[in-house]
């Protein structure tokens, strides 16, 4: 009897496509949209997380300025961090086992016809491990040039790429700013990219070097630090908070004028916002799968309505109430249902676009797709219910006279 | 059929009333009928008469508010909604001055329809459907629509449907208002040579007296009360 019903309600949605599609369209939207929204939001989440465990793990950044003003905090009256904070910072904080000072700044660099906008790093070699670099070619900077500053650079896959081409960049010389750079290595291509930008556009050169010819100052923009394994980075927060204040002279109520990032918290941090935002935007999704719902309830009372006399007939040759509702409700089913699958199909073609669109993962989730076609059913149930109560307690005599 | 054996079907002071108090108008005023298995019976009377509220009532499409009907023996008068639409799908085939076919599929499903509901298998569905078109003599018209059909092949189609399900009592409403007289005629002899041969038995309201000539009985109403109830010669078919 059921396979009846459902043969009966795929004839009957059939025979009125073009109804029947406008019918489930708001089905479909709602569940495109539920789903375009959460393979985004999970692939940002996944890039958030990826993006930090790419900067390494138990990192710290000391950046000059007050706190509350987030890791892009730039311009401020505090006064800049020096090579000298970091030395004191490596000697006095036990817990502390590597640190690395890094400047950049926006630059235009030439090779040939080429010409690139990209962010110039000066730093030292500890850079790259901190950070978590490998070197696909080439070598690090030697102490030598460390300690003269000589215009030797690293480029990123994707700097390289922009300006010399594919292949082994090594040996060229490139115009950075005004000063003119030997390229000596090539980090390995790293498929995280920081919050949205590439972290394959690159270029790092030795700090002296950056800020002789670069940036024109002896300044740090910041300090990055590992802890050991084991130690909470709260407890070297305040460590470094305590050492930072004597050495910048800051007294018992003055507050701090530096600021010390737990990567790892920013990150939780943003993946909290990304959840809330997608939690949001499936909120408004999940409106319009009621809307759908209700328009699948209006086409639904129009068919009883106009199948008045058909309903007769059946009840005439002993169709009972139940199987009357059955045969509405499986309709109203199959039409959610169908509009449930479209949604999910669109959805996904959608998330997929919105991925590439955004320079992230396409992460789709089949609990999602699972939840959206149950979710589909329910309006189907729920919403197809009262047309075909209202149709399985129609009066059979009032009905066969239904013109 | 033996003296002993209940009546199919039996009304005992049977009345139907709409409205209340002094708007009280009475369908049927005590009304009492016995049907025996295999008659033909004409129900006459002018409209208002309570015909049409007898043949819901005796097509477990209604109710009545006092006495009781009794079916094979059984009384069927309290039954609910549910039970009365079983009775229907076993033992009732209803015709109906309209057709009333569904449009949208063919004759053979037309058929098939009672047969679906009854949870019979598609083949045997099938079988059973094509048979009773035979009967009906439109086996060539199993895959038409009633739009591509006559009034009377339609009205045959809704013969072939009443009697797939083999009911103990066939009620036919005006079963030839809508055909002209030729066809009419057609369907009345058609009704009356399955009554002949299949035992059918038939209870057909018409206001017309050239077929309720057809039927060995013909009952009149008047006012809700049965006026007169002749059993008679049938009308050389």
């Amino acid at each position: 009897m059921l396979l009846e019903a459902l043969r009966l309600a795929l004839s009957t949605v059939f025979r009125n496509k073009l109804r029947s599609f406008l019918t489930v369209l708001g089905i479909v939207i709602g569940v495109a949209s539920v789903i375009a929204m959460v393979t985004v939001g999970q692939g940002s989440t996944a890039q958030v997380q990826s993006d930090v465990a790419s900067l390494g793990s138990n990192l710290l950044m000391i950046r000059p300025g007050a706190p509350g003003r987030g890791p892009g905090g730039g311009s401020n009256d505090a006064a800049p961090l020096t090579l000298a904070d970091m030395q004191a910072l490596l000697r006095y904080v036990p817990d502390i086992v590597a640190a690395t000072p890094s400047s950049s700044r926006s630059q235009t660099v030439v090779f040939g016809e080429m010409n690139h906008t990209v962010q110039v790093t000066g730093t030292d070699d500890a850079y790259f491990g901190i950070r978590g670099w490998t070197l696909g070619f080439g070598r690090i900077f030697s102490d030598g040039e460390m300690r003269i500053g000589t215009p030797v650079c690293i480029l990123g896959t994707t700097t390289s790429a922009a300006l010399i081409g594919e292949g082994n960049p090594v040996g060229t010389t490139i115009r950075v700013g005004k000063i003119s750079c030997e390229v000596i290595g090539l980090l390995a291509k790293r498929e995280a990219s920081t919050f949205g930008q590439d972290d394959n556009d690159i270029i790092v050169m030795p700090l002296k070097a950056f800020q002789r010819r670069i940036s024109g100052n002896k300044n740090v923009q910041s300090i990055s630090v590992t802890f050991r394994d084991g130690v909470r980075a709260e407890d070297v927060t305040v460590q470094i908070q305590s050492l930072m204040r004597e050495r910048r002279k800051l007294t018992g109520d003055q507050s701090d004028d530096f600021n010390v990032f737990d990567m790892k918290q920013i990150s939780s941090v943003l993946t909290g916002i990304t959840g809330v935002l997608t939690g949001l935007l499936s909120a408004v999704a999940a409106i319009s799968l009621l809307v759908g719902g209700i328009g699948i309830m209006n086409i639904m009372l129009v068919s009883v309505t106009e199948r008045t006399r058909e309903i007769g007939i059946r009840m005439a040759v002993g169709a009972t109430e139940s199987q009357v509702l059955m045969q509405f409700l499986v309709e109203a089913i199959v039409l959610s249902l169908i509009g449930g699958i479209l949604g999910i199909f669109l959805g996904l073609g959608l998330g997929a676009l919105g991925s590439y669109a955004l320079n992230i993962g396409f992460l789709p989730d089949y609990r999602i797709v699972v939840a959206s076609f149950i979710f589909s059913a329910v309006v189907g149930v729920v919403f197809g219910y009262f047309p075909a109560r209202r149709a399985a307690r129609l009066d059979p005599i009032e009905a066969l006279r239904h013109q | 059929m033996t003296a002993a054996a209940a009546p199919m079907l039996e009304l005992r002071h049977l009345s139907k009333i709409y409205g209340v108090d002094e708007a009280k108008v009475y369908a049927l005023d005590d009304v009492n009928l016995t049907v025996q298995k295999g008659e033909f019976i004409a129900v006459m009377g002018p409209s208002g008469s309570g015909k049409s509220s007898a043949m819901n009532i005796l097509g477990c499409l209604d109710t009545p508010t006092s006495g009781q009907y009794l079916l094979f023996g059984t009384d069927v008068t309290g039954l609910d909604r549910d039970q009365r639409a079983l009775l229907r799908r076993y033992f009732l085939g209803f015709i109906f001055q309209g057709f009333n076919l569904l449009a949208r599929t063919t004759a053979l499903e037309n058929v098939e329809l009672p047969l679906i509901y009854q949870g019979i298998p598609a083949d045997e569905r099938r079988e059973r459907s094509m048979d009773a078109l035979t009967k009906v003599g439109l086996q060539g018209r199993a895959d038409h629509r009633p739009s591509e059909l006559s009034g009377g092949q339609q009205q045959r189609v809704a013969i072939a449907r009443a009697i797939v399900t083999k009911p103990g009592l066939i009620l036919a409403d005006e079963p030839t208002g809508n055909l002209d007289s030729a066809r009419g005629r057609e369907i009345m002899e058609l009704l009356v040579q399955l009554n002949r041969e299949e035992g059918l038995s038939v209870l057909m309201v018409t206001h017309e007296p050239d077929m309720a000539d057809y039927a060995n009985r013909i009952v009149t109403f008047v006012d809700g009360k049965i006026q007169s109830d002749k059993v008679r010669d049938r009308h050389a078919a």
